[in-house]
């Protein structure tokens, strides 16, 4: 058995983590590049959203190198991605390349069905040590989102443009290596190569709240790397979801003590949207209502064409932002999405954030 | 006196009217039903909402603007779920929220439908909150409810008896028993929403293309739900649309049946639901390989050319099948 999954920005580096933890052969798809997304577009269902087509690539990629196993997670709806698994299943059969896919999502039938899937990658090893490799997945993704949180705020400030992504890069190379030395050691390796990036910490800067779906909001190939462009103009960012919250939201139910909890999040949306609409639409809205209330310089939405939840907090930022005075850009991405196009919108929101601010220039 | 309520012809429409409108009629309420989709709602609904919605919801914010003048209350429902473990599309379960911030409306009469737990989750629910805003008095309601009920049930078993809604809507108001319709002649699978399948505006008339054509027409609610709840098992995954399930359900009962020669999936574009089960349903029918299978995809600029150049090569497939009793693959 060789193990594959899809991408999402820098996921693979915990799952690979938690798998090689475990011993369980793993080919990691190559990252996601044009190749990639032209393989999805061609065998995915044409009105798919971008991620399922994706996924597609990466899987077709992955076979090429000898996977023959999928893991991914699953759903229940109301969002398309509860079913991302068959549709892809069905896609890859029709095309002759036998995967099989074991989904880790709530069972239909008995608890039992879910622990036969997991017990097909884990093999004999004992639940404790299963409980081990989860846990050392799960800490390389919190350390990864301190560390890109950091860059984050690095980024508006660095004396030399482009310290902050390399140190970041760097950073995430050690985070890789992790599973034989151990995170803690790897942590502060890392965090120290941010730490030496050198800043000028009285420079005006920004602050923009990015919302959305995590898919765009996670995966730079799909968001043209947003999060390096936006701190290129100045712009120190906040997002509404990293990896690791939606792990333990998603996966752990939200067990996992200390960690920040979508619950607020979602009961501030509740006067403008009220109802969950699944995917992160709740999320969303609330948010942009948060962000709005700490007073940051404008938000922007990031969704994939078509994204059913996304669309419907679309069309309630509007009056989050008048109520709130907060603008708000919303941004679709989708194979289509070209550089310039994106460049030109960022750079007018930005400049008119700046306007607000009493027309300081960057 | 009590409000006059507003009910735009699109979405949910298509599937409860009779409901509502025997239980608002029970409850002595006047309604106000906007006009069939035309030139002028279609723009409506397309200047007021993003580019990016699906055209069903674009239709209705055509709508909902067209009763904006007209009435004092809209009955627009959330719609969460209609059965347990099962959703709605997330656009219909935000769609309050979605109008209401984007169109200036009057008051919406919005309550929430959700049996996502349980399958008897009480509709007395929705009834009550309906009756409260308007100003009708328990037993009115209880009464109408009862009978609007009824009146449903009818209504589904003269769609399952080979009618269409509108003609059913009418015998079923008149407490018509059902009387079955054999097809007459070839039929031709049309899998869709009842919202597209039905406005004539929307998919350029296709059923009455398709009839003038000589072809019987069955569509997706004309099989039983349970009989859809069935078929749709073969999929590897309990699909959690319950739209999908009668969709996708339907649609592989049709490839199964005989004297089903076709199958047309009309789509709409930007559908989440749709590009999933469409995708599913074409898979199965391509398979199978036993009859042609046509999927359309309908948005605000589906040209008549286009739409007919792509019906009339689907029938072509359809009559060569007949004549030479080959398979063609779809």
């Amino acid at each position: 058995m060789r193990l594959t999954f899809p991408h999402m920005g820098n996921l693979w580096i915990s799952v690979k983590t938690m798998l090689d933890s475990l011993g369980a052969p793993v080919v990691c798809a190559p990252l996601t590049t044009r190749r990639t997304l032209s393989l999805g577009v061609r065998y995915a269902p044409e009105g798919a959203c971008l991620p399922l087509k994706l996924n597609v690539g990466n899987f077709l990629e992955a076979a090429e190198l000898g996977a023959d196993t999928v893991i991914m997670a699953g759903g229940c709806g109301p969002c398309r991605f509860g079913y991302y698994a068959q549709v892809e299943q069905a896609v890859l059969d029709d095309l002759g390349v036998s995967l099989r896919f074991l989904v880790l999502e709530p069972p239909e039938g008995s608890a039992r069905e879910l622990v036969g899937r997991i017990r097909a990658i884990t093999d004999a090893r004992s639940w404790w040590q299963v409980l081990g490799a989860v846990r050392r997945g799960f800490v390389v993704a919190r350390c990864l989102d301190v560390l890109e949180r950091r860059a984050q705020s690095l980024r508006p400030r660095e004396v030399r443009p482009g310290a902050a992504d390399q140190a970041l890069a760097a950073a995430e190379k050690i985070m890789a290596g992790a599973w034989s030395s151990g995170a803690a050691p790897a942590f502060r390796r890392a965090r120290a190569l941010l730490e030496a990036v050198a800043i000028e910490p009285e420079r005006p800067v920004l602050r923009v709240g990015v919302v959305g779906e995590i898919f765009t909001l996670l995966e730079p190939f799909v968001n043209l790397d947003l999060m390096q462009r936006l701190g290129r103009l100045g712009v120190e960012v906040s997002r509404s979801i990293y990896l690791g919250e939606w792990i333990n939201e998603h996966l752990f139910l939200g067990l996992y003590p200390g960690i920040h909890s979508a619950r607020g999040v979602r009961k501030a949306s509740l006067p403008y949207l009220g109802h969950f609409v699944g995917g992160h639409g709740q999320e969303t809205v609330g948010s942009a209502v948060l962000f709005g209330e700490k007073k940051l310089d404008g938000v922007i939405q990031l969704l994939p064409f078509t994204c059913m939840p996304e669309i419907v907090a679309q069309h309630v930022l509007p009056s989050v932002s008048r109520d709130l005075g907060i603008p708000v850009l919303t941004l679709v991405l989708d194979e289509q999405t070209g550089d310039a196009g994106l460049t030109t919108r960022l750079e007018a929101f930005v400049d008119m954030l700046w306007g607000n601010r009493g027309g300081i220039c960057a | 006196m009590k409000p006059v309520v507003g009910i735009p012809r699109a979405l949910l429409y298509w599937q409860y009217f009779p409901l509502w409108q025997s239980f608002l009629e029970g409850i002595g309420v006047e309604t106000y039903l906007s006009p069939p989709t035309g030139r002028q709602i279609l723009q409506d609904g397309l200047a007021a909402l993003g580019t990016d919605v699906c055209l069903p919801v674009k239709v209705a914010a055509g709508h909902l603007l067209a009763l904006r003048d007209r009435v004092d209350l809209i009955l627009l429902p959330r719609l969460v779920s209609a059965a347990r473990r099962e959703y709605a599309c997330p656009k219909l379960m935000g769609l309050p929220d979605l109008v209401r911030h984007s169109l200036s409306l009057p008051p919406l009469l919005s309550p929430v439908i959700d049996r996502y737990r349980h399958d008897n989750w009480p509709l007395i629910r929705v009834a009550l909150a309906v009756g409260r805003r308007v100003g009708a008095g328990l037993p009115a309601v209880l009464r109408s409810l009862a009978r609007a009920v009824e009146c449903y049930r009818r209504y589904l078993n003269l769609l399952q008896a080979g009618y269409f809604p509108q003609e059913a809507w009418e015998a079923a108001g008149a407490g018509q028993a059902p009387d079955p319709r054999a097809p007459a002649g070839d039929v031709v699978a049309l899998i869709g929403h009842p919202y597209t399948v039905y406005d004539r505006e929307i998919n350029l008339n296709l059923l009455g293309r398709l009839e003038r054509a000589g072809l019987s027409v069955r569509t997706a609610e004309q099989v039983p739900e349970a009989t859809a709840r069935r078929a749709a098992a073969a999929l590897p995954k309990h699909l959690f649309w319950t739209a999908g399930q009668q969709a996708v359900g339907a649609a592989f009962h049709y490839l199964e049946q005989e004297g089903v020669v076709g199958m047309i999936s009309v789509m709409s574009f930007g559908c989440g639901p749709d590009s999933m089960t469409g995708d599913l349903i074409a898979r199965r029918a391509r398979r199978g390989g036993i009859i042609p299978h046509l999927s359309l995809t309908l948005d605000e600029h589906a040209a008549e050319a286009g739409v007919l150049t792509r019906l009339e090569a689907f029938l072509d497939m359809v009559a060569a099948q007949r004549e030479r009793g080959v398979v063609v693959c779809g």
